[in-house]
């Protein structure tokens, strides 16, 4: 990975100029809204890459709990295989979805959900509390730019900055949600500490789908989806789209690579500052 | 066009200062290595 980190680097820093070209000059100019819609190119794939953060600190805070205790483990594998089945199943049958949802898109979300916790399961079983910690942590990082980019394209286009409706209110409450995860994991010494931030990361994970869904079931001022949710876009804004997104993506992962190395060299720093103060205070006496 | 702008720069201002802070975290911890390789 070390050989790869600056080829992948150089590859995602070309992505990010070229989506920001595409985003800035290259993609249509919207009708209504004007200029001001290229925000969106910014703003979506911030808050698409949020989601996916959040799940995967979901899915390693689970993981974390269950580890070590068989029968949860075995029952956790059980839920995680039957949701994926039941995703690709059910939507044929199960009407009405909400409207514009292919039952296509709700069956690979399961397939995804069971690929990323079995990947976790297989590639961090000993560090799932450490790439908990750091997907909550760049999460957060994207969702505060969703919830600066929001007003900013909100102010030019509705005339306010802000309004509490469900998309807008659920998402300030999910942000605050996983601040208050990193401040109990920053401000607390105790052992029980991991623990307590896992169960505070699945509750506070129910918040993501109530974001996803909530313009579908309540009334709000955000607009629909475009894309699984029924809403038209032009081919052109949607490969800008998609491109951000990837560049987003690459982006991402380099920062929380670099950040889950940064998390484990501070562990091993602690676990030998204590052994040396353990040693201090054997040979004083 | 400046709402547009806005959005942008904050977007990277915000990643960047991310970036700062994790760069800070690690100079800290490479004094604390060295500190320890000293004892």
């Amino acid at each position: 990975m070390k050989r790869a980190f600056p080829i992948l680097a150089i590859l995602t820093a070309g992505l990010l100029s070229w989506g920001l070209y595409a985003a800035l000059v290259s993609a249509p100019t919207e009708k209504t809204m004007g200029d001001v819609q290229r925000i969106f190119y910014y703003h979506v794939p911030s808050a698409w890459t949020a989601f996916l953060l959040f799940s995967i600190n979901f899915l390693a805070s689970v993981f974390y709990l269950v580890k070590g205790k068989p029968f949860a483990d075995r029952m956790v594998n059980a839920v995680v295989i039957l949701i994926a089945v039941a995703c690709c199943v059910i939507p044929f049958f199960v009407k009405p979805l909400p409207l514009g949802v292919e039952p296509g898109a709700v069956g690979s979300t399961g397939i995804g959900i069971a690929i990323l916790y079995f990947g976790i399961r297989k590639y961090f079983a000993e560090r799932a509390d450490v790439l908990a910690l750091v997907s909550a942590e760049v999460g957060v990082v994207f969702c505060t730019i969703v919830l600066v980019t929001g007003p900013l394209w909100a102010r030019p286009v509705w005339g306010i900055w802000w309004t509490w409706d469900m998309r807008l209110t659920s998402t300030l409450l999910l942000w605050l949600i996983y601040l208050s995860y990193l401040t109990l994991r920053r401000f607390s010494s105790s052992s029980q500490t991991p623990t307590l931030a896992a169960v505070l990361a699945v509750f506070g994970a129910l918040d993501v789908p109530l974001v996803y869904f909530s313009i579908w079931y309540f009334r709000t001022q955000h607009p629909q989806p475009v894309i699984g949710g029924g809403g038209s876009i032009d081919p052109r804004m949607l490969n800008v789209l998609l491109l951000n997104w990837l560049a987003f993506l690459c982006f991402a992962f380099l920062v929380c690579w670099s950040r889950y190395r940064l998390e484990i060299l501070r562990r091993d720093v602690d676990e030998a500052q204590a052994l040396e103060s353990l040693l201090a205070v054997g040979g004083g006496r | 066009m400046n709402y547009l702008y806005a959005a942008y720069i904050a977007t990277w201002v915000i990643h960047i200062g991310y970036l700062g802070h994790l760069l800070r975290s690690y100079s800290r911890l490479q004094d604390e290595v060295e500190e320890l390789k000293k004892k």
